[in-house]
């Protein structure tokens, strides 16, 4: 069962991986900013194993790093999302509509 | 129970994700694409609070109210410094992995659950992770210049490097083969901190661009160890998405300065000056006013404004808008050339130009711009440098030899606007300014720019 778990694991990495290449490559070269910010809020997804570290308190040590993990993340989260709204807001066309 | 609910959580914020990505591809619906970002991020997040295994959620709250009161702060940047925001959030990115990683190896090695996939899957995380980190706390500090920013070499330095790597995968595959070794891992911890630091000294600040997608690239890949590690298929995508991007990123930005990752990495840009010209021929300049500027513009039909870093540092991107509306105004068409790597990151220059209120039709990129360019009247050129140095196309003893370059020496009359003949950034000298049809304007490029639009629109108040 382990043997499984673990090339399915390759097999999500390698097809997500082909698609990322795919859906990058079609992004407006004026918002490469914005994509660097949009996807390092999205891969603060790690958000979700510190979330358990620091919720299983197993040990001290292990609820220590689970915590900062946790505020590591949702920064990147809050100020990843907010700033690329932020950003996006600005491109407008000519005439003013956005 | 829950843990379906958990995974259909995590399979639809999976698919929100590409979406969220998918939008990107235009500034019509991009906006939407962070509101699935933020949908599928709400949608995991709460997912995984209902994992069994929590047993309280104070501490977590702890952590969420501090990344909160950080992030909130950190979103609000002025956007010249969108580059350091960046770098410290793939740090932050880079430090979660490694503490993940961390945790896990202590919790599971009293336990006996360390098989040798888990084991090469933390070693990996934990490598990238911390060397993530360090580099991106280094980058960061070298864009806010808190830290010098020339390249800081010595001899040996590849080597060195190298080998720290080396002995760091080392200690990983010694834990691998039996993971009750922990005395490795402190040491697979300090080589990975050491080796970030001392990976991104050497590095300069033109190559940031690059070194910003490739750190990009490593905090995504540290997201996928994880992935890996904790069995969450959700993170490995996610992971994978931001690695690829950071990867097509570095690539866009080598191609744009012709140069390989290795030599990005290992080569130390910015020392070598080609000596050989310097006293050969140092052909006169020429040198006109802000008036003549505006004389000449007056009588142009197509202008095409080429900004580089040095646009940005000067603040002057609400004076470039001011001219584009005075000849927007005169019917002259005026266009944005921008190049790949102008400014501090990836499309660096199109953000800073929007928030001056540049309209993004009005922003073209260096491909579409350059078979134009032969048909424009004026090109003016403000703050950037190399990447309108003609020597790149043909002088094989220039460093930036090969590298693309938008060919205003191609249109009719150059504008260069610049403080000094001191050379650039990458400290190599630009025949552009000495050319038979360029015309320097020197000074501080947002003054400059405020007499030329001052000059044009006087002469509109007197009824020409």
């Amino acid at each position: 069962m382990h043997q499984l778990d673990f090339w399915s694991m390759i097999f999500v990495f390698m097809l997500a991986t082909f698609v990322g290449i795919d859906v990058i490559r079609n992004v407006s070269r004026l918002l490469h900013t914005p994509l660097m910010s949009l996807t390092n809020a999205i891969s603060a997804i790690a958000v979700v194993g510190s979330i358990i570290i620091a919720g299983e308190q197993k040990t001290t040590f292990s609820l220590v790093l689970g915590t900062i993990a946790v505020a590591a993340s949702v920064t990147n989260i809050v100020s990843g999302f907010l700033i690329t709204d932020r950003m996006l807001k600005m491109f407008r066309q000519q005439g003013g509509t956005r | 129970m829950t843990e379906h609910i958990t995974q259909a959580a995590y399979l639809v914020a999976a698919a929100l994700f590409v979406f969220s990505l998918r939008w990107m591809s235009h500034p019509k619906t991009a906006r939407r694409g962070v509101g699935a970002g933020v949908a599928g991020m709400t949608l995991a997040v709460f997912g995984t609070a209902l994992h069994p295994e929590i047993i309280s959620y104070f501490w977590i709250m702890i952590g969420v109210i501090v990344g909160t009161v950080i992030g909130v702060p950190l979103s609000r940047v002025a956007l010249t410094a969108v580059p350091q925001r960046t770098a410290l959030s793939h740090a932050f990115g880079g430090l979660a992995a490694g503490l993940v990683g961390t945790a896990k190896y202590a919790l599971w090695l009293p336990e006996g659950e360390l098989t040798a996939f888990r084991t090469g899957a933390i070693a990996l995380e934990v490598i990238l992770g911390f060397l993530t980190f360090t580099g991106s706390l280094m980058a960061a500090g070298k864009l806010q210049e808190v830290l010098p920013t020339r390249p800081i070499t010595y001899r040996g330095q590849n080597f060195i490097n190298l080998a720290l790597l080396a002995i760091a995968l080392l200690a990983g595959v010694g834990l691998v083969i039996d993971p009750t070794l922990w005395a490795l891992f402190p040491l697979l911890v300090g080589l990975s901190l050491l080796f970030g630091v001392l990976l991104i000294l050497p590095i300069g600040g033109a190559d940031m661009p690059t070194v910003i997608s490739l750190l990009n690239s490593y905090a995504g890949l540290s997201a996928v160890a994880m992935g890996f590690v904790l069995e969450n298929k959700v993170l490995i995508i996610a992971g994978a998405l931001d690695g690829s991007s950071g990867l097509i990123l570095s690539i866009i930005m080598c191609r744009a300065m012709n140069r390989s990752f290795t030599n990005v990495l290992f080569g130390a840009f910015g020392q070598v000056q080609a000596s050989a010209k310097d006293a050969a021929e140092q052909k006169p300049v020429k040198s006109a006013t802000a008036q003549d500027a505006a004389d000449l513009l007056e009588l142009a039909r197509e202008v095409v404004v080429v900004p580089g870093y040095g646009l940005a540092v000067a603040q002057a991107q609400h004076r470039a808008f001011e001219l584009y509306e005075q000849l927007q105004k005169r019917g002259i068409r005026c266009r944005f050339a921008i190049h790949p790597v102008a400014g501090r990151m990836p499309g660096h220059m199109n953000v800073l130009l929007a928030e001056a209120n540049v309209p993004y039709d009005a922003l073209v990129e260096m491909d579409e711009i350059n078979p134009d360019l032969s048909q424009v009247d004026i090109a003016i050129v403000v703050g950037a440098n190399d990447v309108v140095n003609p020597a790149a196309r043909h002088d094989e003893s220039s460093p930036i030899y090969g590298m693309p370059i938008i060919d205003v020496d191609k249109c009719k009359t150059v504008l260069a606007i610049k403080r000094t003949m001191n050379p650039g950034f990458a400290g190599i000298d630009n025949e552009l300014y000495t050319a038979d049809n360029t015309l320097m304007l020197f000074g501080d490029a947002k003054a400059v720019l405020g007499e030329v639009v001052k000059a044009l629109s006087g002469e509109s108040g007197l009824g020409h």
